[in-house]
């Protein structure tokens, strides 16, 4: 069983609430695949305005716990005051922890995101940092009071897929112990099922579901496929190897000539 | 007086932050304040004084992945 901060979940899919061709479709998307835990995050909001309030409602109405997250902060002081304002309105110490770095490429301005992260550590925040592949940064996030890891396996949005399975392969051999999610870049069920397969503990993923033709079926077939991931992981994969070899018995072959 | 708030020019009456979001028509238990920088919590909004030139942000839930 996935457990993060001590949380027990039985869902190793993290699903993202934006994107959504409705409300009422996210709210389905959310039920079909599985998950226990949504991410949402906050904005401003205009005067007289009811939108947060009733988005707020219907996440509350879907029974499941919320990440909230600090995406498009581009500071540590932004991310900072970001996940305080998050704790007050959602009520929890979660918060999905992200400092961008780069416009083009939205990747983590890693420097920036391990400071932001002791500081939120420290005030008793639980920390969900988004981060690259590499492992220095990682044991950086892990030393600032992280419990778990988000690493991206292609940029946000990008759908590519896992971009260097060889550096998702170091992370899960050098922090046996730590919850590994990967978070941003899955564009099919297959890559979810691939990276599950490394042994990764879960997936968290947005748009391939949301910008599908179908979001309701696809949550379902990602919810599938992160199962079936898994369960091959725990099965114990058989290696690649370098030449053929015979499943059926030779022994008792049939001699014609 | 003149605040900012959410990055707009505002000319206002309110003496502190729970009066400022009465007079611009910010209802709800969903929203979240800060003040120059620094976060508001509800329970501290009536006793969050303001001054000319201060900056506030009020933010509510938003979808987000």
């Amino acid at each position: 069983m996935l457990v993060l901060y001590g949380q027990k979940l039985s869902s190793r899919l993290l699903l993202g609430t934006a994107l959504y061709p409705s409300p009422a479709v996210m709210a389905d998307a959310v039920k079909a695949s599985g998950t226990e835990i949504v991410t949402v995050s906050l904005r401003r909001e205009t005067a007289g305005g009811k939108s947060g309030g009733q988005f707020w409602s219907l996440i509350q109405s879907l029974g499941v716990r919320v990440l909230p997250n600090t995406a498009g902060c581009h500071s540590v002081s932004e991310a900072v005051a970001t996940a305080r304002m998050a704790r007050e309105v959602f009520g929890t110490d979660w918060i999905k922890l992200e400092v961008i770095g780069n416009h083009d490429t939205l990747q983590p301005d890693v420097f920036g995101l391990v400071e932001a992260a002791r500081i939120l550590a420290s005030e008793g925040f639980e920390v969900f940092p988004y981060t690259t592949d590499d492992l220095v940064v990682a044991e950086r996030l892990l030393d600032a009071g992280c419990k778990l890891l988000m690493p991206w396996c292609a940029p946000i949005g990008s759908a590519r897929g896992p971009q260097n399975p060889d550096a998702l392969r170091s992370l899960r051999g050098h922090f046996p112990g730590v919850p590994l999610i990967v978070d941003a870049g899955i564009g099919r069920p297959s890559h979810a099922a691939s990276v599950m397969e490394l042994g990764y503990d879960a997936v968290l993923l947005n748009t391939a579901v949301a910008k599908a033709g179908d979001p309701v079926a696809m949550a379902s077939a990602f919810g599938k496929a992160v199962e079936a991931g898994r369960e091959a992981y725990c099965a114990g994969l058989l290696e690649p190897r370098d030449m053929a070899v015979p499943s059926t018995p030779m022994i008792g072959m049939a001699a014609f000539s | 007086m003149k605040l900012i708030v959410n990055g707009q020019s505002h000319e206002v009456a309110a003496a502190t932050l729970a009066a400022l979001l009465v007079e611009l028509d910010f209802r709800g238990s969903w929203l979240a304040t800060a003040l120059n920088g620094d976060v508001v919590q509800a329970k501290e909004r009536d006793r969050c004084w303001l001054t000319e030139g201060d900056r506030i942000e009020i933010l509510s839930p938003m979808k987000g992945g």
